[in-house]
């Protein structure tokens, strides 16, 4: 570093974007919208075994104002597209969606009449996980991505 | 337990109005005609030798590709837990022709009959709620009709990638 230390090891000179991307990555709260088999994983995925709270992101908020982290986990219908297009538009900024699974991402199995095609058809997606479903060690590195990707993006504030 | 037990019985007590019957490996079924419906379930369920408390299922059958003369058949899985038997009843009837409801005679049939109606457009006269029970009112069309579009899609709402539907 270029800048003159005269405090020594007491402080750290950082730019102000990656330090706020450092908070962030690491105090993502999750709001798991779970419609199907793949909750199943997301359990598994956020449970001691594997344990997302080694990322920061262990603490489900059942409420879409507290949570930075939207998991679509699961088939979303047509029926069911304007609550989640509503959870999602109640997030405060920054938020980050999540499609947990091949439903979310493309419809899965399901092309049919009752199953929306990708949530990104109605949301924005951040990340997206294969897999029917995923296994945890896939949701872990989309997690790992995603905190990425937090750090590396210019910071809104 | 292969001996027929029931078809004797209605054919006895109904005669003409069993259209068809037959049996694969124990299970009975019979044909009627749609006006008999309410007749001949009324008596499934309340004569002794008979006694159907249960409908267990009840669901229609698209048959447009075989240019049978009616396209829909309409049919009920009945099960008598007092005599430990099955019974199948199957009614054959046209696109618009309605068949009297069941709903009265077992409280099953009030969604089961629902479902049926949006998915076949089978219509159930006298049913005391003729909501559709799983598709949303802007849905428009019988999802399991052999004709029906498989790449039709009534979304709620409007998608984000351009020109194309969600």
């Amino acid at each position: 570093m270029a800048v003159e230390n005269p405090l020594g090891d007491a402080v750290i000179t950082t730019k102000l974007d990656a330090f706020i991307g450092w908070a962030r990555k690491w105090s993502m709260f999750p709001y798991p919208f779970v419609t199907a088999c793949c909750g199943m994983e997301y359990m598994s995925a956020s449970a001691a075994r594997y344990d997302l709270d080694r990322f920061g992101a262990a603490w489900p908020r059942f409420t879409p104002r507290q949570a930075d982290l939207l998991l679509v986990v699961g088939t979303i219908n047509h029926k069911l597209s304007p609550v989640l297009k509503r959870v999602y538009d109640q997030m405060c900024d920054p938020r980050y969606v999540v499609a947990f699974g091949a439903c979310t991402v493309s419809g899965g199995p399901y092309d049919n009449y009752a199953v929306v095609q990708g949530i990104d058809n109605i949301i924005p997606v951040d990340m997206y996980i294969p897999g029917c479903p995923p296994r945890p060690e896939t949701v872990l590195d989309a997690v790992i991505k995603l905190q990425a990707k937090i750090q590396n993006s210019p910071q809104e504030m | 337990m292969s001996e027929l037990l029931t078809i004797p019985l209605l054919q006895e007590l109904f005669g003409e109005t069993i259209l068809e019957s037959h049996a694969h490996r124990g299970d009975e079924t019979v044909i009627i005609p749609p006006q008999s419906l309410e007749e001949v379930a009324t008596r499934l369920q309340q004569d002794e030798r008979l006694r159907f408390e249960f409908l267990m299922d009840l669901t229609a059958v698209d048959y447009l590709h075989l240019d049978r003369p009616k396209r829909f058949e309409v049919v009920y899985h009945f099960y008598s837990l007092t005599h430990n038997r099955r019974l199948r009843v199957k009614v054959r009837v046209d696109d618009g022709e309605p068949v009297p409801t069941l709903a009265l005679l077992w409280k099953t049939a009030d969604w089961f009959e629902r479902e049926t109606a949006e998915m076949y457009g089978i219509k159930f006269a006298g049913h005391p709620d003729p909501r559709p029970l799983l598709l949303y009112p802007e849905f428009k069309g019988y999802p399991l009709r052999k004709d029906y579009d498989q790449r039709a899609s009534h979304p709620l709402v409007e998608s984000r990638r351009k020109g194309e539907s969600a």
